[in-house]
């Protein structure tokens, strides 16, 4: 007995080759975030100091800027798979799940788009 | 044939509670807890780009009593989902499986994370920066 189904079984088509899609984006944002957020952590405790200026004139440094918006970015990739995972696992209203997957994916890029958006204005100056 | 009860799942009101679930759980809670973390560094990034006013009243919120406390388990919670991942991902190349490996990576996870966050913690006062 075939567990294909019949159509694919006639096309001879294998899988889409889609379905660890979700788990290895998971684990590859992890790996980037390894270096990405020790970086952001141990650069903004190594700083002589965190007034307004000093902060500014960090994130205005090309280097800073660039690792600031991948550390964004791939944090809202990273938490918009895991904060989906958990909707899908407990939410069991069908209309309720629906409304909240959709929330999550404007939610994150929203919160991304804003931050990335100031540390574009930080670094081009305003 | 005689109908009998079969055996169920693991069922949470009979689940023996063990080192694994427990850290399994705190690694979601961790999770979630971090990206309300996230949303608290947006707002930080959108205030320094604003101007000084901004960003004095976003440090003033931070430096609040809820604001610190906030960062303590924010610091915690990256720590112990950092070295938890790790573990996770060990797990996904085939590593440390075995029974006392497990137990010893979850307990290093939760001492680990806690010596970070005290030595973090430790760094900021001894920067002056709290």
């Amino acid at each position: 007995m075939s567990l294909r189904s019949p159509l694919g079984q006639v096309l001879g088509l294998g899988s889409a080759k889609s379905g660890t899609a979700h788990w290895w984006g998971q684990r590859v944002s992890a790996v980037a975030l390894i270096p990405l957020s020790l970086w952001f952590m141990f650069s903004l405790l190594l700083l002589p100091s965190l007034d307004y200026s000093t902060t500014r004139a960090w994130l205005q440094w090309p280097v800073s800027g660039f690792l600031a918006i991948l550390l964004v970015a791939v944090v809202a990739y990273h938490s918009y798979l895991g904060t989906t995972v958990i909707v899908e696992d407990y939410v069991h209203a069908e209309g309720l799940k629906l409304l909240g997957l959709v929330l999550l994916r404007f939610l994150h890029v929203l919160v991304a788009g804003a931050a990335i958006f100031a540390i574009l204005r930080i670094a081009f100056g305003t | 044939m005689p109908v009998r009860a079969r055996p169920l799942s693991p069922h949470l009101q009979i689940y023996r509670w063990q080192i694994g679930n427990t850290l399994s759980i705190l690694h979601r809670f961790t999770g979630v807890f971090l990206g309300f973390g996230f949303l608290a560094l947006a707002y930080w990034f959108v205030a320094l780009a604003t101007d000084s006013h901004s960003y004095r009243s976003a440090a003033h919120l931070f430096a609040s009593p809820i604001g610190l406390l906030a960062m303590l388990g924010w610091t915690f919670a990256f720590f112990y989902h950092f070295l938890n991942g790790v573990r996770h991902l060990l797990w996904d190349v085939g590593q440390g499986f075995e029974r006392a490996e497990r137990r010893a990576s979850g307990w290093l996870a939760v001492v680990g994370a806690g010596t970070l966050t005290v030595g973090v913690w430790l760094l900021l006062w001894h920067f002056e920066r709290l």
